[in-house]
C-alpha cells in the first residue's frame, strides 16, 4: 500500500470494504458501516467514486472481446469431430454412406481377428444403427431445443445473414450434401433472417432462421430416413417452454422450433409449405 | 484490514458444496489426459453441454485474450479449453457453467504460456507476467507513454490498452469481476487463490487503473 495516489487516498482499513461495497459482496451490517463511514469521510467517498468510474470505463461496450466467428465455427467443428470419434452410438444416422464406411473401416481389424459369427453380429448391429432414421425421441427434441437456445445465446443466429432467399440458398450449396428449400415469407409476416449450419443428433444440418416480431424461428432441415414417405405428418410438441413442429416433405425432415405459441408456429408451417416450389 | 470474515458474500454463496466441486472442475481442466477423456457423452449430455457451456464462448475468448494478449493464441486456448471441458463435462456440477469454463480457460492459458516460454524464438511480452510492482510509473516504460495511450482512437481502445498494461494477477481479477461479473468466491475458484487475495488484488487493480487512467487523460477524473 505504498503507492502514492494523486488524490487523498481512502483510509487504508476501509479500502477493501469499499470494493466489497461496490461489488455487492457485503452483508447488511457492513453495508451500513460503509455508508456511515463515507458520509463523513470525503477521501473514502472520492475513492468509491473512482472505483465506480473504473467500472464504467472497463464495461464500455467495445472493451470486452467477442469470440470471432471463425473461432465459433472451429469450436463447433472440433466438438463434432470429438463426438463422432466417441464410442457412444449416435442417436440417428451418422453422415450416411460415409458413416457406414467409417464404421466398416474401424471394424476391419476386428473382422480379421475374430471368428466370423460374432463379427457378423457386430456388423448387423452396426447396420441397424446406420439405417435407423432419426426418431422423434425426447433426446432429439432436447438436441433441437439446445440448437435453438445456442443460436440465441451465443450470438450465432446466422452464418449467412440475408433476407434474400437467392443469397441464402446458394450459400448452403457445397457446405452440405442436400439442398434445403429457402422461401421468403416476409409477406406473411415471417421475414427470413438467414441460414447457418448446425449440429443435431450426430449430423450437420441446415438451419433456416425466420423472425416473427421479437421471436426467432429456427427451421432445422436434413434428409429424411426411410419413414419419410409418409408425407407431411404434422407433430406438435412442447419441450422446455418451446414449441416444436415436425414434418417431412419431399425427402427432407423439418423441425421448426420457437418460443411462439403453437397456433402461430402452425401458421408459419402452413405458409412455409404453401410457399415451397411445387 | 477489517477482518475478512466480515465480508460475507450474502447472496452469492450457492452452497458449501460448491467449493470442493469447483476445485475438482478446475483440476480436470489442468490434466489434459483426465480419466474422463475416454468417456464420451451421450446425446443428452452433449446437448446439455451445448446449452450450458457454449453460450460462454465470448466470455472464454475475452479472458483468454486478456490473459494472453495475443489474438491467435487466444483462439487456440479457447478451442483447447472447450474440448477439455467437453471431455470432463461428466464431472461438472456445482460451480456456475461460466466460472467452470473460465477456470479451464485459465489453466489452458497457463499451459500455453509454459510452452511458449520453452520456445526460444518468441519474444517475451514487455511486462505484466507474474507479480510485478504495481507502481504506475514503472508500468509505463517501454514505448507506451500516457500520450501514446491517448492516441488510441477510441476510449474503449485506450481502456483495452491500459488493461493489458496491468500486471497479470491484477488484470485477471479485474476482468473476471467487471467483464465476467463473477462473485469473489467464483473468482477465487477460477484463480485458485483465497477470497482475501481476490479482494486485495481487486482493490489494487482498481486503484492502479484509476491512477494510470488519470495520467492518460489530461483532465483525469473530469472525463465524462
Amino acid at each position: 500500500m505504498s503507492t502514492p495516489i494523486p488524490e487523498a487516498g481512502p483510509c487504508t482499513a476501509w479500502e477493501e470494504l469499499l470494493n466489497g461495497y461496490l461489488d455487492g459482496e457485503l452483508d447488511a451490517a457492513h453495508v451500513m458501516d460503509v455508508e456511515r463511514h463515507i458520509a463523513g469521510c470525503p477521501a473514502c467517498a472520492g475513492a468509491l467514486d473512482r472505483m465506480a468510474r473504473v467500472r464504467q470505463l472497463v464495461t464500455l461496450d467495445d472493451v470486452r472481446w467477442r469470440a470471432p466467428p471463425a473461432l465459433r465455427d472451429s469450436v463447433i467443428a472440433a466438438l463434432a469431430r470429438e463426438r463422432s470419434a466417441s464410442a457412444v452410438p449416435p442417436l440417428d444416422r451418422p453422415a450416411g454412406v460415409t458413416g457406414l464406411l467409417g464404421r466398416l473401416r474401424t471394424l476391419r481389424p476386428a473382422l480379421q481377428r475374430w471368428s466370423i459369427v460374432p463379427s457378423l453380429a457386430v456388423l448387423a448391429a452396426a447396420l441397424l444403427l446406420v439405417v435407423l432414421p432419426p426418431r422423434g425421441g425426447p433426446s432429439l427434441e432436447q438436441d433441437l431445443v439446445a440448437g435453438h437456445v445456442r443460436s440465441l445465446l451465443a450470438e450465432h443466429l446466422t452464418d449467412v445473414a440475408s433476407s434474400n432467399q437467392h443469397t441464402v440458398k446458394p450459400w448452403f450449396g457445397g457446405r452440405i450434401d442436400f439442398s434445403p428449400p429457402v422461401v421468403d415469407l416476409a409477406a406473411r409476416g415471417f421475414p427470413l433472417a438467414g441460414g447457418r449450419l448446425d449440429y443435431i443428433g450426430g449430423r450437420v444440418v441446415a438451419a433456416l432462421v425466420y423472425r416473427r416480431n421479437g421471436h426467432v424461428i429456427n427451421v432445422f432441415v436434413w434428409p429424411a430416413g426411410s419413414d419419410a414417405r409418409v408425407a407431411s405428418t404434422f407433430k406438435a410438441r412442447a419441450h422446455e417452454g418451446y414449441t416444436l413442429l415436425n414434418w417431412s416433405e419431399a425427402g427432407l425432415t423439418y423441425w421448426a422450433i420457437s418460443d411462439l405459441n403453437t397456433v402461430e408456429l402452425k401458421e408459419f408451417q402452413e405458409d412455409f409449405l404453401e410457399a415451397l416450389p411445387k | 484490514m477489517l477482518g475478512l470474515a466480515a465480508l460475507v458474500p450474502v447472496a452469492r454463496i450457492r452452497s458449501a458444496h460448491m467449493h470442493s466441486m469447483a476445485e475438482r472442475g478446475a483440476r480436470h481442466g489442468q490434466a489434459a489426459a483426465a480419466p474422463a477423456a475416454d468417456r464420451g457423452l451421450d446425446a443428452a449430455g452433449a446437448a446439455r453441454f451445448d446449452a450450458l457451456i457454449l453460450p460462454h464462448l465470448d466470455a472464454a475468448y475475452n479472458l483468454a485474450r486478456y490473459l494472453s494478449r495475443d489474438p491467435d493464441a487466444a483462439q487456440d486456448i479457447v478451442q483447447d479449453a472447450v474440448l477439455r471441458a467437453y471431455r470432463s463435462f461428466a464431472d461438472f456440477r456445482g460451480l456456475s457453467p461460466r466460472a467452470w469454463l473460465l477456470a479451464i480457460v485459465r489453466n489452458c492459458h497457463a499451459t500455453w504460456r509454459l510452452k511458449r516460454r520453452r520456445a526460444p524464438q518468441s519474444a517475451p511480452l514487455p511486462h505484466g507476467e507474474g507479480e510485478t510492482p504495481d507502481d504506475a510509473a514503472s508500468l509505463l516504460v517501454d514505448g507506451d507513454t500516457p500520450e501514446s495511450l491517448l492516441l488510441r482512437r477510441t476510449e474503449a481502445e485506450a481502456v483495452r490498452a491500459l488493461l493489458e498494461h496491468l500486471p497479470e494477477p491484477l488484470r485477471e481479477v479485474l476482468v473476471l469481476r467487471e467483464l465476467d461479473e463473477l462473485s469473489y468466491r467464483e473468482i477465487a475458484e477460477v484463480a485458485g487463490v483465497p477470497v482475501g487475495t481476490v479482494m486485495s488484488r481487486l482493490s489494487r487493480a482498481r486503484r492502479l487503473f484509476a491512477d494510470l487512467w488519470s495520467r492518460t487523460t489530461p483532465d483525469g477524473e473530469a472525463t465524462p
